[in-house]
């Protein structure tokens, strides 16, 4: 990355230390993710993505290091500036996590209610525009019970990007859906970048999705990040944990004959 | 080896009780904490340009009010009834069962309209409360709020406790109502009292004390029912599991401390 001097970061993580109860969870993780690029966070179950993306999203409080967001660190700044910040943010959940009381229509319209004051007209017009987007116009006045899987992560989509977030957050785009739908979510992800220049950051286990869209991958592994670099680079990497995650190798092959005894016996 | 054991037996409780009562002081300061908070919205969400919403707190009042007037109007009415049965054959030993009126007024509006709309109330509505916010942070939608830049104790805590305030003490009098109505009907046919008659006495012997009694202690009830199912809800663990175990609970900690409440308020109400 040369070049990166001149992009404007948008994301700036440093030496991030967490904990989840005692245990610890990210030992000191620092990322820069800059304007307009797509960046993939991966890792297997465990390793600490998940958790990572929470503390970007400033739903927990790091135990130290700091998040930047747009310029403004958030695990220091008042209330009413993270509610003005998260104007400009945007978030798809894994589940899609539509509210089940409103139709899909509510539900994309709901941060347009809530940060805007606009007339209900224009956010009709807001909302079937993002519905059209993702593909679900005429969509609108189902419950999100009444959708499939591949549908409500559409939705969530459209959701997130309906006040024109210039960050984007995405966790597990392709979990859960059939090949097709899946490929169609990476392609909607795609679009909306070069259409509205977002920043966004996805967070996955699943590589072909991963190395389609990334412009650089973020390598997690109990919780420190082993690489962050562009597809091809992270393909060849040397590292040996990349390439067991990359060619889907389990993690530890050598077994302890003792090790294994104790731990099956349970004696210590 | 068994005082050994006596010993690890006794450390065990100790412990326990211990880990009782840290659980209990951090869950009442949870509780408290959401009160203000939610108070916090109320009084300051305007200024913020973050309003509690008027639709949402009708909303809520829909569910947890106007839907359960017909069961709350049958369970009184049976009430009223219940106690003018009582009321009379207990006073027939004494050939005083023209008392009767006087009984069914007094302890329907002090005790038993609070004590029955809330039990019903926690039963219906707490449970509900706790299950709906705990099925909402199972699918992140808790979490969703939070990052549209919804406060959720704005979004949900403070319209269901507003609306709980405003309900439970219009139920209450809707029961007193119901049950003096049940009591005056019995009261027709087992001692064919006229209704005029009955009703007459009724407010004679009523004071505004008795359903001010009654009103103080249902807005006790709906603070207990609304943060109870709320702080349950806030506290689900484990899936679906943890949404039942939390409504469960909800339901019979908020009756628990209902009676015990009600048992408070009326030594200090009658001093």
């Amino acid at each position: 990355m040369s070049d990166s001097a001149e992009k404007i970061p948008v994301v700036e993580v440093e030496s991030l230390v967490t904990h989840y109860g005692a245990r610890q969870i990210l030992n000191g993780v620092s990322l820069k993710i800059y304007q307009g690029e797509i960046i993939v966070i991966m890792g297997g179950s465990g390793s600490g993505k998940s958790t990572l993306l929470r503390h970007l999203l400033g739903l927990h409080k790091p135990t130290s290091g700091s998040i930047r967001l747009l310029g403004k660190d958030i695990t220091k700044i008042s209330d009413q500036e993270l509610f003005e910040l998260r104007k400009h943010m945007g978030v798809a959940f894994q589940g899609g996590a539509l509210f089940g009381s409103m139709t899909v229509g509510e539900n994309v319209m709901l941060p347009l209610k809530e940060h805007t004051e606009l007339d209900e007209q224009t956010m009709q017009i807001m909302t079937r525009l993002k519905l059209e987007v993702v593909n679900l116009a005429g969509f609108e006045d189902l419950m999100p019970s009444e959708l499939s899987g591949g549908m409500i992560k559409r939705a969530a989509l459209a959701r997130a990007v309906v006040m024109d977030p210039k960050l984007l957050f995405f966790d597990e785009p392709s979990a859960g859906l059939d090949p097709v739908a899946a490929v169609e979510l990476d392609e909607l992800i795609l679009k909306l970048r070069s259409a509205l220049n977002m920043t966004i950051v996805v967070v996955t286990h699943e590589l072909d999705s991963a190395f389609k869209i990334a412009d650089r991958i973020t390598v997690l592994d109990h919780g420190d990040i082993l690489m962050t670099d562009t597809v091809d680079n992270v393909r060849h990497s040397d590292n040996q944990r990349i390439q067991s995650l990359l060619n889907r190798m389990p993690r530890d092959s050598a077994v302890d004959a003792d090790e294994y005894l104790r731990r099956l016996t349970g004696f210590n | 080896m068994d005082e050994r054991s006596n010993v690890s037996f006794f450390r065990q409780s100790i412990e326990r009780l211990g880990f009782v009562v840290v659980r209990s002081v951090e869950e009442t300061g949870y509780i408290f904490r959401l009160l203000y908070e939610a108070l916090e919205w109320l009084a300051l969400g305007k200024q913020r340009k973050q309003p509690v919403r008027l639709s949402s707190i009708f909303n809520e009042a829909m569910q947890i009010g106007i839907q359960a007037i017909p069961i709350i109007g049958i369970l009184c009415f049976s009430v009223g009834i219940m106690l003018a049965i009582q009321g009379i054959e207990t006073l027939k030993t004494f050939g005083a069962e023209g008392q009767v009126v006087l009984g069914i007024a007094l302890s329907v509006t002090r005790e038993f309209s609070p004590l029955i709309v809330s039990i019903l109330v926690a039963g219906r509505s707490g449970s509900a409360i706790a299950a709906r916010v705990g099925t909402m942070l199972e699918a992140q939608e808790i979490d969703a709020l939070r990052v549209i830049g919804i406060n959720p104790v704005r979004y949900l805590v403070a319209p269901i406790l507003l609306a709980m305030l405003v309900c439970l003490p219009c139920l209450v009098i809707l029961g007193d109502a119901a049950g003096l109505f049940g009591g005056a009907i019995y009261t027709k046919i087992a001692l064919n009292l006229p209704l005029n008659v009955y009703f007459d006495r009724t407010f004679d012997v009523l004071s505004i004390d008795d359903v001010m009694q009654g009103l103080i202690k249902s807005f006790v009830f709906a603070l207990i029912i609304a943060l109870v199912g709320l702080a349950n809800g806030f506290q689900v663990q484990g899936g679906a599991e943890g949404v039942g175990r939390a409504t469960t609970r909800a339901v019979v900690m908020s009756i628990s401390l209902i009676v015990i409440a009600d048992m408070v308020f009326t030594y200090f109400l009658n001093r």
